[in-house]
């Protein structure tokens, strides 16, 4: 999967949690929670939606490093690349 | 013949459309079963029935808007025969029709105007025209020229006029009168107290390190299980101001502020968390805001919390002093949690603060009391392994 596709189920998860956000509006180098409101119970649900959609598991420990799209894109790349 | 009533849906609500009936006559209904399902402004609550039976009769057809203790079905208590409760609803007929007489709400306002749109009346080449225009739908708008004639003024009405309220705005009207309810008659008084979240902190971290995403843990679920428990010590904030005297609770249903995503916010129940471990707290939680936001609670979740718990701390605020919900007597409210400076044992170091608070109505308890209860909740919170 490449992080174009990564990027675009990632979208959709949040946008099935903050369906008011529209794609063309998320700004992929900037801090997520400041353009969707997501509080810990939204975010603990974009988590367990990219574990059962992507089947990667985020620690807790690896929030603070989740801050803007790209982060999360990154991550998740990085985590799927190291199962291969 | 047990009579199944509309139960009350909340301080704030004192009628419900019924929408759907769950079951027909003749079925077996229990303890605890949805039956039916009444649309609020605040949501589509699901209706639980609180007796075993079979269902005899529905009394209100889909569709209609209902004041709260209205009688919606009859049931055969078990063991009653159809034949008895025939002869028990020929006797008891004179005594039902109060219930039946019951006044019909008002009808909301767009009515009038969708009954005149039934005859078609004319309309002014001019004023349809000007319909286009402005988007406007000729057909309902109400015509107040000759013969009942839709003018160009009727359209630029009908165009300015507000849209018809939906639920946001109902919504909006029933917060808005129980806090005005509250403000006018609950004399509160407001405590708060500085909580250092260190050990809980940490022992959630290594909690939620061994759990699988699906099972992790929310710190808010630790607050409000210390809340359920610390009530345990100062049972005067637990419970309902009703004909001028304190009830007690009998449980602790802790109904848990949840903001909805178009805006409004709704209170739900989650019963008995003082008897609930944390991860069956935490599943509860998670369901009923899942719930909350999909609009669809149970009657149950939104009749019943006895105190209030309301978390701010998400959107950046340091404490809340929150507003009672009547006729609850206390709300309790966290702010945000932040590493700060801290000291304890006469050391100074850093440790992660919350602003607990407590909004107590001064009828039911006093300060000293509410001080006795935020000192409970900052010790439960000492020892997250035993909540």
């Amino acid at each position: 999967m490449n992080e174009s596709e990564i990027r675009t189920r990632v979208v959709g998860v949040i946008r099935s949690i903050a369906p008011e956000v529209e794609e063309g509006e998320l700004r992929d180098d900037r801090p997520l929670r400041d353009q969707v409101d997501l509080d810990s119970m939204d975010w603990l649900n974009v988590l367990v939606a990219v574990h059962e959609k992507l089947r990667v598991d985020i620690p807790e420990a690896d929030y603070r490093k989740l801050v803007t799209l790209n982060d999360i894109v990154a991550y998740i790349g990085a985590k799927l690349a190291s199962r291969v | 013949m047990i009579e199944f009533k509309l139960p009350s849906l909340g301080a704030d609500m004192d009628q419900g459309k019924l929408v759907e009936w769950k079951v027909k006559p003749g079925d077996a209904v229990k303890r605890g079963q949805v039956v039916a399902v009444v649309d609020t402004s605040k949501a589509a609550v699901e209706v639980e029935i609180w007796q075993d039976g079979t269902l005899f009769e529905q009394l209100v057809p889909i569709g209609e808007k209902v004041p709260v203790g209205t009688v919606l079905a009859t049931l055969l208590a078990p063991g009653e025969t159809r034949e008895q409760a025939e002869q028990q609803k020929r006797a008891a007929r004179p005594a039902l029709k109060p219930a039946a007489a019951v006044p019909a709400p008002p009808p909301p306002v767009a009515a009038p105007m969708t009954g005149a749109i039934a005859q078609r009346r004319p309309v002014s080449p001019a004023a349809r025209k000007h319909a286009r225009e402005l988007g406007v739908d000729v057909d309902t708008v109400a015509g107040t020229g000759p013969h009942g004639a839709v003018t160009v003024e009727d359209v630029e009405k009908a165009a300015a006029a507000p849209a018809p309220p939906d639920r946001y705005v109902e919504m909006r009207k029933a917060i808005a009168a129980a806090m005005s309810r509250s403000k006018r008659e609950i004399p509160h008084y407001y405590l708060s107290e500085t909580i250092p979240m260190q050990r809980a902190a940490e022992w959630l971290a290594r909690e939620n390190e061994k759990r699988p995403v699906t099972e992790r843990i929310l710190m808010g679920a630790l607050q409000i299980k210390a809340v359920a428990l610390a009530l345990a010590r100062v049972p005067e904030l637990n419970g309902f101001w009703r004909n001028g005297a304190f009830e007690p609770a009998t449980g602790v249903h802790i109904g848990v502020a949840i903001s909805i995503r178009q805006g409004g916010l709704i209170p739900p129940a989650i019963h008995d968390v003082d008897k609930k471990g944390l991860p069956e707290l935490m599943r509860a939680l998670s369901d009923l805001v899942a719930r909350t936001r999909a609009g669809s609670l149970r009657s149950s979740e939104m009749s019943d919390p006895t105190i209030t718990v309301t978390n701010l701390g998400e959107t950046g605020v340091e404490s809340v002093f929150g507003v009672i919900y009547p006729p609850q007597v206390a709300l309790v409210g966290f702010g945000r949690m932040e590493t700060r400076p801290w000291s304890e044992d006469g050391k100074l170091f850093t440790a992660p603060l919350v602003t607990a608070s407590l909004s107590g109505d001064h009828r039911a308890s006093n300060g000293i009391r509410g001080a006795r209860f935020l000192a409970e909740l900052r010790e439960r919170l000492q020892h997250p392994e035993e909540l």
